[in-house]
């Protein structure tokens, strides 16, 4: 058990962002809205999975819907004590604690908010250990989770919560009353009990975010090595590739951002090319037509400059960029994982590799 | 009949006179003084002198200056304002100046978030909550404050609340109160268009001071003929009354000047500009004669805002930059200088110093100061210095590029002589005669543009009419700003679809602009 404060939510939003492999929003509205809560409610108690009793309810806390609508109505502040009523009267049972249900710069701030506004714990713990697109995403599918009973509620007070048979109609349903209530709205689902949480969450994410934020940024004080490899050691990545943002092909389907990133090779990659794929997040990495890394393995695209993870909205021609892989959750690598985030569900025709076998631990050692 | 230029930056002010086939009769360059008021009355007496014109021929003068970016961040002259959010319940998980440094935060007297605004559809999220407006302005009116900062969600969608807000401020305030609206001033994203409007309100007894000293520094000097205008960061021009209310828009106008300055005097529309100073060197680029904007949001002295701004970079290196040798054979360049004392510190005018110049004279590039005294840098040193200062530009030039082809490029500047005629990368490189004061004529010619945003639904509204109807609230809004109707042309139009949001939703944003009458 420990507490986070605003210098810890600073570093957990950068770290988030690098985790969000592309994906996860832009952290700046997120950030502010937990920096705002713990501002004016104080810190928030980060308990470990261990802490949570198996029996006690724990839920997810995310938002839902269009981050351009985020930026411009941000969260009202009653919006989790009407989750919080909606909730546990349907379970008939307090919730014992809050979590987030992916890393990325949007939705591991708003739990924070969540568990500022509401004087509750928050659990180290999430679904994914990155970003993903959809919502089924998450380990706890893999355990026979539902994503429902979910709720969501608006900053009016307006609530809803319902029970779907398949996860398609949780998307439709979900996306409808999204929409109705003025296309952002707050989130609860997979709610759970503590012991169903430790078998399947990632644990330790908020932490691990957290590290990894305060690393970045202090890359720049390394005194052993280039910041570079500082970089690498911290994040425990592996390098694919360095190069110049050659192109960026973009094109919008069902509500998703797909494309494809062309970079030409600089420093030590200089006459080789690459590319990657993605879908919100990064799915493929080529380096000269040979596969380096796939989802579910993370791949961050990140500045050669300052280490700052840049989201697959903000790829622009001319841009330096360090392709790095990050091992994903290895509840991910499993059959069952793969059926839902490996690369045949993103359309790519290749088998799962993981990336340290792929890349043979790194570019430069090829 | 005369226009009469003149560019404020940190160093130096710049003034130019041109006649009324726009060129240049006389130009010339003084140090910005502690009171810029001296700098700016010595360079118009000194063109004055120069072209011995008859003042009253001067019929247009123009001024761009940093005065706005240093209130802010220099903290000085900022006025206490009151601050009011209409949006609630939505919103208040985030309350105004939420990020920004205490210091600044003291500026704002009062704050409140009262119900109203709207969604992203024009629906409206709440009814506005007059009473609590006239409430919250009363009590401002008590404590004496001048100048209020009104936002609203989804304004660029609906200014109605907004609006209404305004009206009923004047009402209760008094009709010399300073309004700022938001959707008066920035774009999508609430945060970032309130923090532009709150900086916007303080800045009004700056723009106060600078719009009528310029005014004053003109009649001084018997110039008493003239249209006086300001420039703005999109290289067009408004009026003393519109400086007034949107003092926030000239904020970096001395970049923007340069680089349209630059592509007036190389006759190109489409190029990249690189203006070289004595420390640091800025890229901009000029897209069909005006300087591209910035897609991200800028932040100025701490606190991030989402108006348009030109998309400049800067990087170390400049005439003065510091060259070394390492240990290893190579050789750096940058990013410290000798800045201002290079007519000391640097070799070729005697002192000890082998600079980015030094370097230019050794290798024939220029001829300054005394050649002699950099004859003993070995050639494949020279060679090696240029070769980082080439590659410096070269890398900065392809990342201002949208694609790889060849790119024009137009070098300005002071510091411009350390640059080779030939850049990989680059088509033609031109070096205008006058480049120096390409701010100063950039501010002469500048055009006046409205611009007009909004969300379009082209399931309700077809495309082309949309368009139809967009082009021409933003020509109207030029004429607002001073342009003869007759020139007014469109020059950006831009319409992007707005994946989240249902039927066919588009932000539809054009930009007019005219030639002053």
């Amino acid at each position: 058990m420990r507490k986070i404060g605003i210098s810890e939510i600073e570093d957990i939003a950068l770290g988030a962002a690098l985790l969000g492999a592309g994906g996860g929003g832009d952290p700046y509205v997120g950030k502010l809205v937990a920096i705002s809560a713990v501002r004016e409610c104080g810190p928030v108690t980060l308990l470990e999975p261990d802490e949570v009793p198996d029996d006690a309810l724990v839920v997810p806390i995310a938002m839902m819907g269009a981050p351009t609508i985020l930026a411009e109505k941000a969260i009202g502040g009653t919006e989790y004590q009407t989750l919080y009523d909606t909730v546990s009267t349907f379970y008939g049972k307090p919730i014992f604690a809050l979590m987030p249900i992916e890393a990325g710069g949007v939705n591991s701030m708003l739990p924070i908010a969540a568990a500022a506004r509401l004087g509750m714990p928050l659990v180290d713990c999430d679904g994914m250990g990155r970003a993903f697109p959809e919502l089924q995403m998450v380990t706890f599918t893999i355990g026979g989770g539902s994503a429902t009973p979910m709720a969501l509620v608006d900053e009016k007070g307006n609530s809803s919560i319902f029970r779907t048979i398949t996860n398609k109609w949780t998307e439709e349903l979900a996306r409808a009353v999204t929409m109705a209530c003025g296309g952002s709205v707050s989130v609860s689902l997979y709610a759970m009990e503590g012991a169903f949480m430790k078998q399947y969450g990632v644990k330790g994410i908020v932490t691990r975010s957290q590290i990894l934020g305060s690393s970045i940024r202090r890359v720049k004080e390394v005194t052993n090595g280039t910041p570079e490899e500082e970089f690498l050691r911290i994040t425990e990545g592996i390098r694919l590739f360095k190069g110049k943002i050659s192109d960026v092909l973009r094109e919008v389907r069902a509500g998703f951002n797909f494309g494809k990133v062309l970079l030409e090779g600089i420093a030590d990659d200089k006459g080789h090319q690459a590319y990657v794929e993605f879908q919100n997040e990064n799915l493929m990495a080529v380096v000269d037509d040979q596969i380096l890394a796939t989802v579910p393995d993370l791949i961050c695209l990140v500045d050669t400059e300052t280490f700052q993870p840049i989201p697959t909205d903000a790829l622009k021609y001319g841009k330096r960029v360090l392709v790095v892989g990050l091992p994903c959750f290895p509840l991910w690598r499993t059959p069952e994982g793969l059926e839902l985030v490996g690369p045949r569900y993103f359309g790519i025709d290749t088998d799962y590799v993981p990336l340290e076998k792929r890349s043979k631990g790194g570019r430069s050692h090829v | 009949m005369y226009k009469l230029g003149i560019d404020v930056g940190g160093t130096n002010t710049d003034a130019v006179l041109m006649d009324e086939n726009r060129n240049v009769v006389v130009s010339v360059k003084q140090h910005t003084t502690p009171d810029v008021y001296d700098g700016i009355l010595s360079a118009v007496r000194a063109v004055l002198e120069q072209s011995g014109i008859d003042r009253s021929e001067i019929r247009q003068a123009m001024l761009g200056t940093t005065q706005c970016t240093n209130a802010i961040v220099e903290r000085r002259h900022l006025a206490p304002i009151g601050i009011l959010r209409i949006g609630a319940p939505a919103t208040r998980g985030i309350p105004p100046m939420a990020d920004w440094s205490e210091d600044l935060k003291t500026i704002a007297v009062d704050t409140a978030i009262i119900g109203g605004g709207f969604e992203y559809d024009g629906k409206e999220l709440a009814a506005f909550d007059e009473a609590a407006a006239r409430i919250f302005f009363e009590n401002l009116k008590e404590k004496g404050v001048k100048s209020v900062a009104i936002s609203c969600v989804f304004s660029t969608v609906r200014s109605d609340h907004e609006r209404r807000a305004a009206e009923l401020c004047r009402e209760v305030m008094g009709e010399d109160v300073h309004v700022s609206v938001s959707s008066e001033i920035g774009s999508m994203g609430l945060i970032e268009r309130e923090n532009a409007t709150i900086l916007n309100a303080a800045l009004y007894q700056v723009a106060e001071r600078f719009t009528s000293g310029f005014a004053q520094s003109l009649q001084d000097e018997g110039v008493t003929n003239a249209d006086i205008y300001l420039s703005q960061n999109d290289g067009t021009l408004m009026t003393m009354e519109y400086a007034r209310r949107y003092p926030i828009l000239t904020i970096a106008c001395g970049p923007t000047n340069s680089i349209r300055g630059a592509s007036y005097l190389s006759k190109l529309q489409n190029a990249i500009v690189i203006d070289v100073g004595g420390t640091t060197t800025d890229l901009g680029v000029i897209q069909n004669g005006f300087p591209r904007e910035s897609s991200v949001a800028v932040t100025i002295g701490g606190v991030r805002t989402n108006f348009r701004m030109p998309d400049v970079v800067s990087i170390g290196l400049g005439g003065g930059s510091i060259v070394r040798e390492k240990a290893d054979g190579t050789v750096t360049v940058g990013p410290d200088s000798v800045g201002y004392e290079i007519t000391e510190k640097a070799l070729v005018f005697g002192g000890e110093i082998c600079t980015a110049t030094d370097i230019a004279v050794r290798l024939g590039l220029t001829s300054l100061g005394d050649p002699s005294r950099v004859a003993h840098l070995e050639e494949e040193f020279a060679q090696k210095a240029m070769a980082a200062i080439t590659g410096l530009v070269e890398d900065s030039v392809d990342a201002m590029k949208v694609s790889s082809g060849d790119v024009d490029i137009i070098l300005v500047g002071g510091g411009s002589i350390i640059l080779p005629e030939h850049l990989n990368g680059a088509g033609t490189v031109i070096k205008p005669a006058i480049g120096g004061v390409a701010n100063a004529i950039g501010s002469a010619i500048s055009k006046v543009s409205g611009n007009y945003e909004k969300l379009v639904d082209y399931l309700v509204t077809p495309r082309d009419q949309a368009l139809e109807e967009a082009k021409a609230e933003a020509a109207e809004l030029a004429v607002l700003a001073g342009a003869v109707r007759e020139t007014v042309e469109i020059i950006d139009v831009e319409d992007v679809l707005l994946q989240y949001y249902p039927g066919n939703t588009n932000r539809v944003k054009i930009k007019a602009a005219g030639d002053l009458a």
